[in-house]
């Protein structure tokens, strides 16, 4: 924290809906398909065609308000955005603009510095995407339209945030929200999820705003939080040299870690915003928000503090599972079959995340499903195996897609409880190491755990570690 | 009989009858269309080849028996609609080499009832004229006098009908571009509700405004174009999902006991004498048919016409940002980058009228003006809703002159443009306020100039408007005079 000025941090987040066709016609939004093959007249912006609202990315946008506490306008406007580039087919992008589908949200987030921290959502509105520009080696350029018509939610903060680890938090919140709803697919790197930030610094105390910069091209947390310390240092380099930042929009070098001026205020262009004569008002009825509130998943925060309140695991492991709705929706199958969070908590955290970690694969790849591991933990708890034990049948499962009770049929890995052929062994044990007995008996109790060691050896991990320590305490005492 | 003394009806009789095959009507109209367009120029790209083949399909269907409401008759489109395969130029250098992928649902509702399309007709640049003199393909004349103008914007459409080329087009009316030209040409034409017909594949001018609207030689003929054509669209979100009624199915209902208010603020000082009488004289047809005639009054008219230029002008400036020479107009790029690729295309491409209306517009919708230019004149057009609105809760219908005058001379009143506008004050009110009218002749002047009439109707009463202008058509003989062309 710098202690002359303060930091101030607004962010335009555009998320990338994962619907099955475009926002104003029925192509599909396919990408890295051969350029402008997912064409029509609408996405193409051909004289005389017109948009036709996508339902369904309305109701994506009402889950989104929804999960960042919006209140759902009943009636919203689509406008007009006007100006020239090439790509852009019509000369104006569809967007909202005085009547937004959503507004006046919060997220809660929390960082080490500033503790719990609401941060205010201004807006959140629907909006087509532009498409691509391809430069060519003749100094000649291309037009892909393949993107064009991409529905697009803008979701636009308050100018809340102080720090670029409170931006970072806000932005991870958000990520992983639109990600749980199933409405974005969160890659940041591909522009699924793509952020500005508006960053200005003004002397501690001071109430009006400094002069912002918009910083453009962040496509990564890492980058987000350079970009935006580059840029708090270079205002107050300015500032403290007598000179005055100036509005403009700067885009953001990862390879230099440096951003650069792209316009100016001057420059930057009157859109001529007007409602699109083409569209017709948005209605959104309550009964409408109502099912999508009825039918929006628990989100992560209360999957965290349902996992502390209600299972009782620890904050971290809280997070970890919550994380992602694919792990904590296996979380909570394994934990259905298995009642006892703690240790489905350790086995997923542990073996499950361990194991797909190293091979490279996400928890919907994982072949040991929570039907499967929940037959190893049951073996476990029944004693017919041991954890460690356990470990080996879970890796036999991972394998080979077998039940547990199957792996340990065949590979006779059933845990020996027979007293008669654990003491067996403990005798062999005793007699082969004269040496360790004489000691152990002279008071040196600590060779315990060898003796122990000794007879899972000698059984091949299979003896009941209870039953070993058992019968050697007792044949040693003799 | 010559095949242009023929109604769509007739030819239907025809057709069905195998006293004419649509290769022999078809033959005909392009013979007609190559006989008086030297002298008309309504046309800006004829279809022969095209038409010929289709018509020797409509002949098979008609044999099979498969015969829709047009199988075999030939129209011809204004060249504002989309149409596969032919060039779609509105009018404007900029689109000169433009061919459309794809059918505007007029076009195709056109095709499914079996038409025949022999063209493209003329028309003002991007439907933005009052005269057809806006149009990169020279003026259209009128068939009536060749030196004056046929009105605009559809004055292809209606110079068509009149001279007997085609017994019926598709115009658009965005401000009274199908029922001036229908007026000045002596011919039917009808602008229906707004959301009647689908403007899917009609070349926007100003979206809000624009509305698709048959021209044809006599009512019952208008009223079965307007079959073909009407109803929903799920691809226009602006068309209306409400029920057509079959318009040509009670057109003798007559008009008695209707309600015909006549609007005072219409009825003004300047009118010409000789429209005057004709309207007045009309009136006075209609109480001989049994109509009860009132005098109404709609008080915002006189705002019409500025708030009608300032919300089109800004529509049409964002609407025609596209032709930007990237994939529409021929590219100028004398390589100072994009911007002087943008401007010296659209310098090249568009007209002066175009020009004109797309910078009045953009200072329209510019930040700063957006309040007291648009966002009024969205108010103003509410109020002049308002005005129809409550007017029809007294009157069934309104009965109104269509133009102030009839038509002028070609070049006129091109350096003029603001008289050129108010050519349009009796028409723009019913396109702000969204609801139907039609112009049909309704008496000449000494010149023999065509003076047309106009019937507003409720919105979505297009059938009882018919109806009304049906029995105007049946009780005078306007429209059997034909030009001399």
């Amino acid at each position: 924290m710098n202690s002359r000025y303060e930091v101030v941090i607004g962010l335009e987040v555009h998320v990338q809906l994962t619907t099955k066709t475009k926002i104003f016609c029925g192509c599909s939004p396919g990408f890295g398909q051969s350029p402008n093959s997912q064409t029509c007249p609408v996405c193409l912006g051909l004289p005389g065609a017109l948009p036709v609202l996508n339902r369904q990315v309305v109701e994506d946008a009402i889950k989104a308000g929804l999960a960042t506490n919006c209140q759902i306008a009943p009636r919203s406007i689509f406008a007009r955005k006007n100006y020239f580039y090439p790509d852009l087919p019509k000369g104006y992008q569809i967007s909202q603009f005085e009547l937004p589908i959503c507004e006046h949200g919060w997220l809660d987030i929390e960082t080490e510095e500033s503790g719990e921290k609401r941060i205010g959502i201004t807006r959140i509105h629907m909006e087509e995407d532009a498409g691509k520009l391809l430069h060519n080696d003749d100094n000649s350029s291309s037009v892909d339209l393949n993107r064009a018509c991409t529905p697009l939610l803008e979701v636009v903060s308050e100018p809340d945030m102080r720090s670029s680890d409170e931006a970072i938090a806000y932005l991870k919140q958000l990520h992983q929200i639109v990600v749980y709803l199933g409405v974005c697919d969160g890659n940041l790197e591909e522009g699924s999820f793509r952020c500005d930030a508006n960053v200005s610094v003004r002397p501690w105390g001071q109430k009006e705003l400094g002069t912002r910069a918009e910083l453009k091209n962040l496509n990564s947390f890492r980058f987000i939080k350079q970009a935006i310390e580059y840029e708090v240092e270079r205002q107050i380099d300015i500032i403290d040299d007598g000179g005055e930042v100036v509005q403009e929009t700067r885009l953001f070098d990862p390879d230099a870690g440096v951003s650069r001026s792209m316009r100016s205020k001057e420059e930057a262009h009157d859109y001529r915003y007007f409602p699109d004569p083409d569209l017709l008002p948005l209605q959104v009825a309550d009964e409408w928000v109502e099912r999508v509130r009825n039918g929006l998943p628990e989100l992560p925060l209360d999957k965290i503090s349902r996992y502390q309140n209600d299972l009782g695991l620890p904050a971290y492991n809280a997070g970890v599972l919550a994380a992602e709705r694919p792990v904590a929706e296996y979380f909570e199958a394994l934990v259905a079959l298995h009642n006892n969070p703690k240790i489905c908590s350790n086995w997923v955290m542990g073996e499950v995340l361990g194991a797909l970690k190293e091979k490279g694969l996400k928890i919907a790849e994982c072949p040991v499903s929570p039907e499967l591991l929940a037959g190893i933990l049951k073996r476990i708890d029944d004693n017919t195996i041991s954890g460690k034990i356990a470990k080996t049948v879970f890796e036999e499962v991972w394998q080979t897609g077998k039940t547990a009770d199957q792996v340990i049929e065949e590979k006779g890995l059933k845990q020996v409880t027979d007293t008669g052929a654990i003491e067996a062994i403990v005798d062999e044990v005793i007699a082969a190491n004269p040496g360790q007995v004489a000691e152990y008996r002279g008071g040196k109790e600590k060779l315990m755990g060898f003796f122990v060691g000794q007879v899972m050896k000698a059984s091949k991990g299979k003896a009941n570690p209870g039953m070993a320590n058992q019968l050697l305490k007792k044949k040693l005492a003799e | 009989m010559k095949f242009q003394d023929l109604t769509i009806q007739d030819m239907r009789q025809k057709l069905l009858a195998g006293d004419l095959s649509s290769v022999e009507l078809t033959r005909a109209c392009l013979e007609r269309i190559k006989a008086t367009d030297s002298t008309l120029n309504a046309f800006i790209t004829v279809c022969e080849d095209e038409s010929l083949a289709a018509a020797e399909q409509a002949d098979q269907q008609i044999a099979a028996g498969n015969m829709g409401l047009l199988t075999g008759i030939p129209v011809a489109v204004k060249d504002i609609f989309n149409t596969l395969d032919v060039r779609t130029t509105c009018g404007s250098k900029i689109l000169d080499n433009y061919v459309s992928p794809y059918d505007a649902t007029a076009i195709a509702k056109l095709r499914e009832q079996g038409a025949i399309i022999v063209g493209k007709l003329n028309m003002d640049e991007f439907a933005m004229g009052s005269s057809n003199e806006n149009s990169a393909a020279g003026a259209v004349h009128n068939p009536w006098d060749t030196e004056r103008v046929p009105g605009g914007s559809s004055g292809g459409s209606a110079a068509a009908v009149a001279a007997g080329q085609v017994v019926a087009t598709l115009g658009t009316d965005t401000g009274g571009s199908v029922r001036q030209p229908a007026s000045h040409c002596g011919v039917v034409g009808l602008k229906p509700t707004y959301g009647r017909v689908s403007r899917y594949g009609v070349v926007a001018f100003a979206s809000s405004l624009d509305q698709v609207g048959p021209v044809a030689g006599n009512v019952e003929d208008c009223a079965l174009m307007l079959n073909v054509v009407a109803g929903y669209d799920p691809a226009d979100s602006t068309s209306v999902d409400c029920p057509v009624p079959d318009y040509l199915k009670n057109l003798n209902a007559g008009v008695t006991g209707k309600k015909i208010g006549l609007p005072k603020e219409y009825f003004i000082d300047g009118l010409d004498p000789e429209i005057k009488q004709a309207v007045d004289a009309a009136i006075e047809t209609y109480r001989q048919l049994g109509a009860e005639i009132v005098e109404v009054s709609l008080p915002h008219t006189d705002y019409s016409v500025a708030c009608y230029y300032l919300i089109a002008m800004a529509e049409a400036s964002s609407n025609l940002a596209r032709y930007d020479g990237v994939r529409f107009g021929k590219r100028q790029d004398p390589g100072e980058g994009l911007i002087g690729m943008y401007q010296q295309t659209r310098s090249a491409g568009f007209g002066d009228e175009v020009k004109r209306r797309i910078m009045l517009g953009t200072y329209a919708l510019s930040s700063g003006y957006y309040d007291a230019y648009y966002l009024k004149a969205q108010k103003v057009r509410t109020l002049i809703r308002q005005d129809f609105l409550k007017v029809f809760e007294e009157v069934d219908l309104l009965l109104t002159p269509v133009a102030p005058t009839p038509a002028f001379k070609i070049g006129e009143m091109v350096d003029d443009p603001l008289q050129m506008y108010l050519s349009d004050i009796f028409t723009i009110p019913t396109n702000l306020a969204g609801t139907c009218a039609m112009s049909f002749p309704c008496g000449f002047s000494e010149r023999g100039l065509p003076i047309g009439l106009q019937l507003i109707g409720q919105p979505f009463a297009e059938d009882e408007m018919l109806q009304a202008a049906y029995a105007f058509e049946q009780a005078t003989d306007w429209n059997q005079r034909v030009p001399e062309v």
